[in-house]
């Protein structure tokens, strides 16, 4: 059973309907890629998977369907979302953007465990943990967002263009520590980038996202070889 | 200038009053970016209740802390049944609610305990041998200090003030760690109207009840709030103390205590005009 | 629009005839409701058309009707005169009222209205003001008797002088709002950046709203003090300011029509309640301000509205 299941998603701001009807599906730690130029509805499916945007359609999340939950409640059932632009807390200190991020877990005494590794992950949020979030550098707010994300001990993260904005060696260094979370927190990923090379070389799996419809599907590999995905997003 | 000291002094018991509602004003304000201009009444409504138990035999404490609790359980009611259904209208509709609020609970009030002053007791003794301040102002002093040093830690100490904080600040973002946005709003509300119901048992004794005691302290309160910067709660807290001292040293000193409102409402248009982000708040900017 | 005409002459015909059938008591509320209908009219003007929200019409009001008292009382001017009087001193406050108030947005500047509403009965009784205002007992005024031997009584003269008064300012306030003067009030209310940049001078505009707004209501302001011979600060509090609210709320923003609807509910609405209750007229006028904004958000003007075009089309 996948982990997640989307069947027929479109989803709409207001009048302007930006999804025509999606599918994919991803499986359990695995970690998938959407890719798309801008404007293509890449964010707005990660948005539609919270529940943050009007949709129809199907969505399932480990068998059951969370398509009309709230945005709170599917949340609660794993799915950590780093968003578009980050989403920090500007005006709480890094430590307590952290422990936001682990807001609906029960278990209070692993939250302090799970806190050290995420630490271990990414030092320099130690480092910064009394300072304002506002005040850490673009990466830094990136790493801060995955980690919050962490904290939450999700079974999928959704990352909505986590290269944005940072330079090439801070992605790599980023996307090194996002395959070492897959492999050892078995947390599946779903990756939304413009950036296609590093997208592909990271994920398993990836779908090609053309104004609002999935066009191509398959193994990275396939696409990294694909003429037109080479033409079209890769650049040569 | 010991009568100087006996205003400052006094000016600063009342401060402490203007201070918590002032707080519970701005509480508000950082949660939804609106005036609550019936803070006033909730908090003169919440002391009749108290009134109430206390005619029935309640001993002072337990009436204090009982009265807290029904404040605070009404502030989330009132949020969820009143404010809710016009969050996202503009905002006239919303100014219109509020002060419709502020005139059922005035009138409700007055058509229950009519209008004629009652007197609230003081928890505090008669006599003090500090000739500067009566026991009372004390005493308002160190309760509104109290409840200011709890909020704090549950602000700055507790999960749950945390994401009170979160909420007020990133809606979204705090949807996304699971926070349930609108019962952190309500939850806020109703810390306001616990913290407004103090405000009013401290000031009932020195005014006396009356449904119209708070519109005054109100107005005060705005001000307060203004000056120390509406998004601000540490703002607030000073901006009561300041406003109450300059209420009481204008007073004696300069207009006379028949004008004593007008300086509430000059400061209030006079931080609009100078710097409506007061001292402490932050500075907005509108995109277009 | 003929039909319009047609209807409005109707109207007034009837508005002529009543003094004469109803009690004097009667006439008198009429003329009330009139007087509120003008105060109505300047609020909307500034809240409705221009999207300034004010929460202290009532110093205005205050403001005209002292004026007309003092100049009546202390100079013996005679009770027309005192009418631009009022609008003008009045016209100038809410100018100057409006200049800082340029800055001020929605709630900023409804606080500040509200701090303006709830200072103005202290600032009324002042004592070094005293021998103006009277202090706390306010200025008693003299009934104006109709002129030229008419054979009016008092009561049905100052009906008939209201009627004027008010339809002559509706039709200039309805001349303003049509024309240029109202597009732009109603652009900037809309969006105020996009009026600047279209050309607009704002600031101009918004003081003017203000001001034209504060001469209309003082104008009532002189107007009720003269029907009702007396004013006293206490009279004149916050609970004034949030009546012309409630009016304009039930009557209908950005409305002529509107503001006689909403006089008509503030005056006799009251009456009614107060069998109830004494605090009752207040609960039921909160009542009405919720249900209004959840159900009726452009008042009994717009729910008529609404009605007549859907009469017109099938």
């Amino acid at each position: 059973m996948a982990l997640l299941e989307v069947r027929g998603l479109r989803a709409a701001y207001g009048q302007t309907r930006v999804l025509h009807g999606i599918d994919f599906a991803l499986q359990e730690s695995s970690i998938t890629a959407l890719l798309g130029a801008n404007g293509a509805g890449k964010t707005t499916t990660l948005r539609a998977l919270c529940a943050m945007v009007r949709t129809e359609g199907e969505v399932r999340f480990a068998g059951e369907r969370i398509d009309g939950r709230a945005t709170e409640d599917i949340v609660r059932m794993g799915v950590a979302h780093v968003p578009d632009g980050r989403g920090t807390f500007l005006h709480l200190s890094t430590e307590e953007n952290l422990r936001l991020g682990a807001y609906v877990r029960r278990d209070r005494n692993n939250v302090e465990s799970d806190l050290e590794r995420v630490y271990g992950y990414f030092p320099r949020l130690r480092e910064r943990r009394r300072q304002q979030a506002g005040t850490l550098s673009g990466g830094e707010q990136q790493m801060l967002a995955v980690s919050r994300a962490l904290m939450l001990r999700p079974r999928l993260m959704l990352l909505d263009e986590p290269s944005f904005g940072l330079a090439p060696l801070v992605v790599r260094e980023l996307f090194a520590i996002l395959a070492a979370i897959n492999q050892r927190e078995q947390v599946s990923l779903l990756l939304v980038e413009q950036n296609a090379a590093m997208a592909l070389e990271l994920a398993s799996h990836a779908y090609l996202l053309e104004t609002g419809r999935v066009v191509l599907s398959g193994a990275a590999d396939e696409l990294r070889r694909n003429d037109a995905v080479r033409r079209a997003y890769l650049g040569y | 200038m010991d009568a100087f000291l006996h205003q400052v002094l006094a000016g600063l018991a009342t401060g402490g009053i203007y201070a918590s509602l002032a707080l519970a004003l701005v509480m508000i304000y950082q949660a939804t970016h609106l005036v609550n201009f019936a803070q006033g009444e909730m908090a003169m409504f919440a002391t009749y209740l108290a009134w109430s138990l206390l005619n029935a035999g309640v001993p002072y404490w337990p009436a204090f802390l009982l009265t807290i609790g029904i404040a605070f359980v009404g502030g989330i009611v009132i949020e969820r049944v009143v404010v809710r259904p016009v969050e996202n209208s503009p905002v006239l509709a919303i100014v219109v609610v509020f002060i419709a609020l502020l005139v059922i609970l005035n009138s409700v009030a007055g058509w229950i305990y009519t209008y004629t002053l009652k007197s609230f007791p003081s928890p505090f003794p008669e006599q003090s041998s500090f000739k500067f301040m009566s026991p009372h102002e004390i005493g308002a002093i160190g309760i509104t200090l109290l409840v200011l040093a709890a909020l704090y830690v549950f602000f700055r100490f507790t999960p749950l003030g945390l994401a009170l904080r979160a909420a007020a600040q990133n809606p979204e973002s705090s949807r996304l760690v699971g926070i349930r946005v609108g019962w952190m709003l309500a939850l806020g509300w109703g810390l306001a109207a616990a913290v407004g119901a103090v405000a009013g048992m401290m000031v009932a004794p020195i005014v006396y009840l009356d449904p119209n005691m708070m519109g005054g302290v109100l107005l005060y309160a705005f001000a307060a709030a203004l000056v120390g910067g509406i998004d601000s709660p540490g703002g607030a807290v000073f901006g009561g103390f300041l406003v109450g001292v300059l209420e009481n040293v204008l007073g004696a000193f300069v207009i006379g205590n028949e004008l004593k409102l007008s300086v509430a409402l000059i400061l209030i248009i006079g931080v609009l005009l100078v710097k409506p982000s007061g001292f402490f708040g932050k500075v907005n900017v509108t995109r277009v | 629009m003929k039909k319009n005409i047609f209807l409005m002459l109707i109207l007034l015909g009837v508005a002529c005839a009543l003094p004469f059938l109803v009690s004097n008591y009667r006439t008198f509320q009429l003329t009330l409701v009139m007087v509120y209908a003008i105060a109505l009219l300047g609020l909307n003007i500034l809240t409705g058309y221009s999207g300034q929200i004010s929460l202290g019409h009532g110093a205005f009001y205050a403001l005209g009707a002292y004026c007309a008292a003092i100049l009546m009382d202390k100079a013996g001017v005679p009770y027309w005169a005192t009418l631009p009087a009022a609008g003008a001193v009045c016209f100038v406050a809410g100018f100057l009222f409006g200049l800082p108030a340029l800055r001020l947005e929605g709630l900023y500047l409804a606080l500040a209205t509200f701090a303006l509403g709830v200072a103005m009965p202290q600032l009324l009784k002042y004592h070094h003001l005293e021998k103006w205002t009277g202090g706390v007992q306010g200025i008693v005024i003299a009934k104006p008797e109709a002129p030229l031997g008419l054979p009016l009584n008092a009561d049905q003269w100052l009906y008939f002088f209201t009627l004027a008064v008010m339809l002559a300012m509706f039709f200039l306030g309805w001349n303003l709002l049509r024309g240029r003067v109202g597009r732009a009030l109603t652009a900037i209310r809309d969006h105020a950046i996009a009026a600047e940049a279209m050309g607009v001078h704002n600031a101009l505009y918004k003081s003017t709203a203000f001001g034209v707004s504060a001469l209309y209501t003082g104008v009532a302001g002189a107007l009720g003090a003269i029907a009702v011979q007396f004013v006293a600060p206490d009279s004149f509090n916050i609970f004034l300011s949030i009546v012309f609210l409630v009016g304009i709320v039930v009557g209908g923003l950005a409305s002529i029509s509107g503001a006689l609807y909403g006089a008509l509910f503030i005056q006799f609405v009251p009456n009614i309640a107060d069998e109830i209750s004494k605090a009752a007229p207040w609960a039921v006028f909160g009542i009405f301000m919720i249900g209004f904004v959840y159900l009726m958000p452009t008042g009994v003007a717009g729910a008529v509205r609404l009605l007549l075009a859907r009469r017109r089309s099938p």
